[in-house]
C-alpha cells in the first residue's frame, strides 16, 4: 500500500521559473488611424489576444467535437451569422452575376435623363450623367467584393505567414519584423494611398489591392505573431517536441490550427474595411476611376448633387454601408463562435 | 550503462541575472532500472530531464557544462537533427497534464499515429491501426471507437494512458516520466503507476520518474537520487533511503509525510525557502535551512560524500544524520 502521501506542494512550472513568462506584447496592436471600422477591427485582434488560451475551455455538457465543428454548429444557430451570411451570399452572386437582376449596361447613360428620379423599369432613377443608378449599384458589388476579398486574401497570407514565423522562431528576425509593423502602422492610410495612387496610371483593380496589402499586412502580421507565441507555450507543442515532431510539423500541424481563430476573425472584419477603404480611395479620386463602376466612384460623382439628386448618392451609400456591416457582423459572429471563453 | 549524465550544468539569462537551474548533477539509469528524482519546486529535477531530452528553451536556457551520455554516445554533441531522431524513438517523455500535453484540435488517433508517421514513415491508414493497438495495450476500452475521440473527451485516467502510450509507441529505450501521476486523483494514480511500471518490464526500458511525491517513489524506485538547489545531494537504492535518510533535507522530506499515528499533531515542515537560484548560499545550498548547520557548511561545499557502496550524500555531517 502506498504511504499517505504529502499534500502537493503549490507548484510553479519548474522549466520556467527563473524566466519570467513571455506574454504578446502589451498593447501590441495599435490603432491604424484609419478611424471607424479598421480600429473595430484592431480592437477584435486585441480582446481575442488577451483570451486566447487554446480552444480547450470548459466544452458543453452534450457530446462536442472538434473547435471547428462546435463553431460551426454555434454558427448556425446564430441569427446574426445567418442575416449576414445571405447578405453576403446575395452580394456574391451579383458580383458573378450582375446580369440575372439587370437588364441594362451600367456604361450606357443618356444625359438627357440627368438627375430623375425613380420611374418604371429605373427603379433607382438616374445620376448626373444619366447612368441607371440600379444597375450601377448592382454592378458596383463585383469591384467592391473583388477588391475586399483579392485584399483580405494578400493580407492574411502574407501577414500570417511573416507574423507566425517571426512569432516561432524569435530572435533577431521577429525584432526586425516587429519594427517595421510599427513603420507601417505609422503610415496613415489615406495619405499613404493619396501618395502612392496618384502615380498610378493602370485602371485595374490591382494597384489598389497592392495598396492595401501593403499597408494592411502588419496587423494581421501581429495578430498571428502574438497568437503563435501563445500557442507555442502550450505543453503539448513541448509533447510533440519531445516526441521528435520537426519544427515544420509543430509550426503547421500543433501550432497553426491553434492560433489562426483570431487571424480569421481580424481578416472578415478587415473585408469589410478595404471595401469602405476602396470607396474611400475612389471618392478620393486615386482608386479606381472611370469607366470602371464602383460605389466609390458614384457616391464621389454624386455628391455635387446631394441637394438636386439625393438618391444618386444614397443607393451606393446605401449599399456599401450594408455590405461593410454585414462583413463585420459575420467577423463578430465568427468570433463568438471561435472563442471557447465565451461559450 | 543506458544513461549517464555528468556533472550538467544549466542557466537561465533572464532579465534579473542569471538562475542557476542546474549546478553539476551527475546521475545515471541502467535498462530495466527506475531511477526516482526527488525535490520540491525548482530544485533543478525537471530542468535537468529537459536537458537529457534536449527540449530546454534556448534562450533564455543555456547548457554551460557537462556531458549527457546516452547508449555512449554524448547527446551534446549531436546535431539538433540528430537529436530530434532520438527523441521518440529512443527516449520519450511523459508530461504531468495530459491534457495539456495533448492537442486539442486533433483526435488523439492522428496523435499517436504521428509517432509512426513522424519516425517511421507510415501512412496515415497503417498509423491509424498501430494508434489502436496501442490504445488496446494501456488499456483504454473500445480503443477502436474512441481512436477518432478529441483529448477533451477522455477522463484524466485515460488521458495519462494514452500519453504513455504515445512515449511507449517506438520502444525506446529510456522514458523520462515528469511527474506524471499528480494531476491525477489518488485511486488512478495508482493504476497509472502500475501501468507503467509494467510496461516498463515488459519492454525493460530505463526509467526515470521526477516527483515529490515520496509515496509514488517507494512503491515503484529502484533507486532514488534528491535534488536542492540544482544538486544532487543523496542518492541511494530506494530502501536505504527509507530506512536512514544521510541527510538532513531527505530526513525533513520523510518527516513532512503525513502519518496516521500523529493524528491531530502538528505536520512538520522544513523551515524556511528553498534558495534564490541567483542567488545560492554559499558554502552547502541547504545550510541556512539545516538543523544540523555548523560553520564549515556555511563556506565549503560538501562533495558528494561516498556513504557506503552505492550510497552518496552531500552532507559533512552524513555520519551524525545516519545514525541520529
Amino acid at each position: 500500500m502506498p504511504e499517505p502521501t504529502p499534500e502537493p506542494e503549490p507548484r510553479l512550472p519548474d522549466a520556467h521559473v527563473p524566466g519570467p513568462a513571455r506574454t504578446p506584447q502589451e498593447g501590441a496592436i495599435a490603432d491604424t488611424g484609419a478611424g471607424g471600422t479598421m480600429d473595430l477591427a484592431t480592437a477584435e485582434g486585441e480582446s481575442l489576444e488577451k483570451t486566447p488560451g487554446g480552444p480547450l475551455g470548459t466544452g458543453p455538457a452534450e457530446k462536442p467535437r472538434s473547435l471547428w465543428s462546435d463553431a460551426w454548429r454555434d454558427l448556425r444557430r446564430n441569427p446574426v451569422f445567418i442575416v449576414s451570411g445571405l447578405i453576403i451570399l446575395f452580394l456574391v452572386f451579383i458580383s458573378l452575376w450582375p446580369g440575372a437582376i439587370t437588364w441594362m449596361s451600367p456604361l450606357k447613360c443618356d444625359l438627357a435623363k440627368a438627375q430623375e428620379g425613380s420611374q418604371p423599369g429605373h427603379p433607382f432613377g438616374f445620376d448626373g450623367q444619366g447612368c441607371d443608378v440600379y444597375t450601377r449599384t448592382v454592378y458596383g458589388a463585383r469591384t467592391s467584393v473583388s477588391v475586399g476579398v483579392c485584399a483580405t486574401l494578400g493580407v492574411a497570407l502574407l501577414g500570417s505567414v511573416l507574423g507566425g514565423l517571426a512569432g516561432f522562431f524569435g530572435g533577431a528576425g521577429d525584432s526586425v519584423l516587429s519594427r517595421i509593423t510599427d513603420i507601417f502602422f505609422a503610415i496613415p492610410v489615406v495619405l499613404g494611398g493619396l501618395v502612392l495612387l496618384s502615380v498610378v496610371t493602370s485602371n485595374t483593380i490591382w494597384p489598389v489591392i497592392g495598396f492595401m496589402v501593403l499597408l494592411g499586412w502588419p496587423q494581421i502580421s501581429r495578430i498571428a505573431r502574438g497568437s503563435v507565441i501563445t500557442a507555442k507555450q502550450n505543453d503539448y507543442v513541448q509533447a510533440a517536441r519531445a516526441l521528435g515532431a520537426s519544427n515544420s510539423r509543430i509550426l503547421l500541424r500543433h501550432i497553426a490550427p491553434n492560433a489562426v481563430a483570431p487571424v480569421i476573425v481580424v481578416a472578415t472584419i478587415a473585408l469589410g474595411t478595404y471595401i469602405s477603404l476602396e470607396a474611400t480611395l475612389s471618392y478620393l479620386g486615386v482608386g479606381l476611376k472611370p469607366p470602371r463602376v464602383s460605389w466609390g466612384i458614384d457616391i464621389s460623382a454624386a455628391s455635387p448633387y446631394i441637394r438636386n439628386a439625393p438618391h444618386a448618392l444614397l443607393w451606393p451609400s446605401g449599399a456599401l454601408a450594408v455590405t461593410v456591416l454585414a462583413f463585420i457582423m459575420l467577423g463578430d459572429a465568427v468570433r463568438d463562435a471561435l472563442d471557447p471563453k465565451l461559450r | 550503462m543506458l544513461l549517464e549524465v555528468r556533472d550538467l550544468q544549466v542557466e537561465f539569462r533572464t532579465r534579473d541575472g542569471i538562475a542557476k537551474a542546474v549546478n553539476g548533477v551527475s546521475y545515471a539509469v541502467d535498462a530495466g532500472e527506475t531511477l526516482a528524482v526527488l525535490g520540491e519546486s525548482g530544485s533543478g529535477k525537471s530542468v535537468t530531464a529537459q536537458a537529457v531530452m534536449g527540449i530546454l528553451d534556448i534562450p533564455p536556457g543555456r547548457i554551460t557544462g557537462g556531458e549527457i551520455l546516452f547508449q555512449g554516445r554524448d547527446l551534446l554533441k549531436l546535431k539538433e537533427d540528430e537529436r530530434r531522431k532520438v527523441r521518440g524513438a529512443e527516449m520519450a517523455m511523459i508530461f504531468q497534464d495530459a491534457l495539456s500535453s495533448l492537442n486539442p484540435v486533433l483526435s488523439v488517433g492522428d496523435q499517436l499515429g504521428e509517432m509512426f508517421v513522424v519516425h517511421r514513415g507510415m501512412s496515415r491508414k497503417d498509423a491509424r491501426t498501430k494508434a489502436v493497438e496501442l490504445m488496446d495495450h494501456v488499456r483504454i476500452p473500445a480503443a477502436r471507437e474512441r481512436v477518432k475521440d478529441y483529448p477533451h473527451q477522455f477522463s484524466g485516467g485515460m488521458r495519462q494512458r494514452i500519453m504513455i502510450a504515445m512515449a511507449l509507441a517506438l520502444e525506446p529505450a529510456l522514458i523520462i516520466a515528469d511527474e506524471p501521476t499528480t494531476a491525477l486523483d489518488v485511486t488512478v494514480q495508482a493504476q497509472v503507476m502500475d501501468l507503467l511500471a509494467e510496461l516498463q518490464r515488459e519492454y525493460h526500458m530505463g526509467l526515470i520518474l521526477i516527483t515529490h511525491d515520496l509515496g509514488v517513489v517507494a512503491d515503484v524506485a529502484d533507486r532514488i537520487a534528491v535534488m536542492y538547489a540544482g544538486r544532487i545531494v543523496e542518492s541511494a537504492p530506494v530502501h536505504d533511503i527509507y530506512k536512514a535518510p544521510a541527510h538532513p533535507y531527505t530526513r525533513g522530506l520523510l518527516d513532512s509525510i503525513p502519518r496516521l499515528d500523529q493524528k491531530g499533531q502538528e505536520l512538520y515542515a522544513i523551515k524556511g525557502l528553498p534558495p534564490n537560484l541567483m542567488n545560492i548560499p554559499p558554502g552547502c545550498a541547504f545550510n541556512p535551512r539545516c538543523p544540523m548547520a555548523q560553520d564549515v557548511c556555511r563556506t565549503d561545499v560538501p562533495p558528494l560524500y561516498e556513504v557506503s557502496g552505492e550510497r552518496r550524500s552531500a552532507c559533512h555531517f552524513w555520519r551524525e544524520c545516519l545514525h541520529d
